[in-house]
């Protein structure tokens, strides 16, 4: 699944602007930041309702795919532009984290 | 054989992370394998967060021989009262705005320790803590 893919199946609006291209190869959903670290992988779809410059840096640092922000949550514009910098997409959905990890694990993508 | 060193200040959250990002361009710059280029840059920001969260600023040290990768944290205080307290995981000292930020599980020290070769944490209230974490780049 790539980006794109992902922004129709969860309604969502990339915040970020052109960064479609990206491999969905896994999902994870999580808001504590040492948990993520320990658990993220490359390419990774991440759900998380922080919108902090630090979950760019863990985003990065595992090489993610994406940061999903759910219930119409927006990241803050200094993350997303790092976020832009670094590759990495960032999409509000008006859907819960719940839904969204329903939707990708229906559509194929394996937890991490 | 190099060596590089990285200030990290005390409570710059905006700047977070940059000191591993750099590490971590820096590994895989020079070919480091990819998996030992994600231990290092998981174990480097968990020290790197800890220094913003916890200490009164400190510095993260990289060097690099073809046979071993040492990271080290040193930090000038204010030291952990029990060590073996601080590598259990879940153990926090981390103040409630930092909490909601999604610091403060209690994971940081567990995952340094789970992501290198060797690790040694040495603590002295009032002077600092340095943590070193080893890499062994051959038969690994
Ligand atoms: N450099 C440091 N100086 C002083 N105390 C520290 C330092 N590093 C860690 N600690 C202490 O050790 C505890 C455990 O650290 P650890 O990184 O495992 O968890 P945390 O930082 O509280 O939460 P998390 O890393 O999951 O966000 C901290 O809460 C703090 O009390
Ligand atoms: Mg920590």
């Amino acid at each position: 699944m790539l980006v794109s893919d992902l922004i129709k199946l969860i309604d969502a609006e990339e915040q970020t602007t052109g960064v479609l291209d990206q491999t969905i190869a896994c999902g994870y959903t999580c808001d504590l930041l040492s948990w993520v670290m320990a658990k993220g992988k490359a390419n990774c779809a991440w759900v998380t309702v922080q919108t902090h410059m630090n979950v760019v840096a863990v985003a990065s640092l595992h090489d993610m795919a994406c940061v999903v922000c759910p219930e119409g949550v927006r990241m803050e514009e200094a993350s997303v532009a790092k976020a832009a910098q670094e590759g990495i997409a960032v999409l509000s959905s008006p859907k819960t984290a719940y839904d969204i990890c329903a939707l990708l694990h229906e559509a194929g993508v394996p937890s991490v | 054989m190099f060596s590089r060193v990285f200030p990290v200040q005390k409570g710059m959250f905006d700047t977070a992370g940059e000191a591993s990002s750099k590490i971590k361009k820096i590994l895989k710059k020079v070919g480091i394998p990819p998996d030992i280029v994600r231990d290092v840059a998981i174990a480097a920001y968990e020290t790197e967060l800890n220094l913003v969260i916890h200490s009164l600023g400190g510095e993260l040290t990289l060097s690099v021989n073809p046979e071993i990768i040492e990271l080290i944290s040193q930090d000038v205080g204010p030291g952990i009262n029990d060590v073996n307290m601080a590598l259990k995981e879940g153990y926090s000292t981390a103040p409630d705005d930092v909490r909601d930020m999604g610091f403060g599980a209690g994971m940081g020290l567990p995952n340094v320790q789970r992501h290198c070769h060797e690790f040694q944490i040495a603590s002295e209230l009032g002077r600092g803590t340095t943590i070193r974490a080893k890499y062994f780049l051959k038969n690994n």
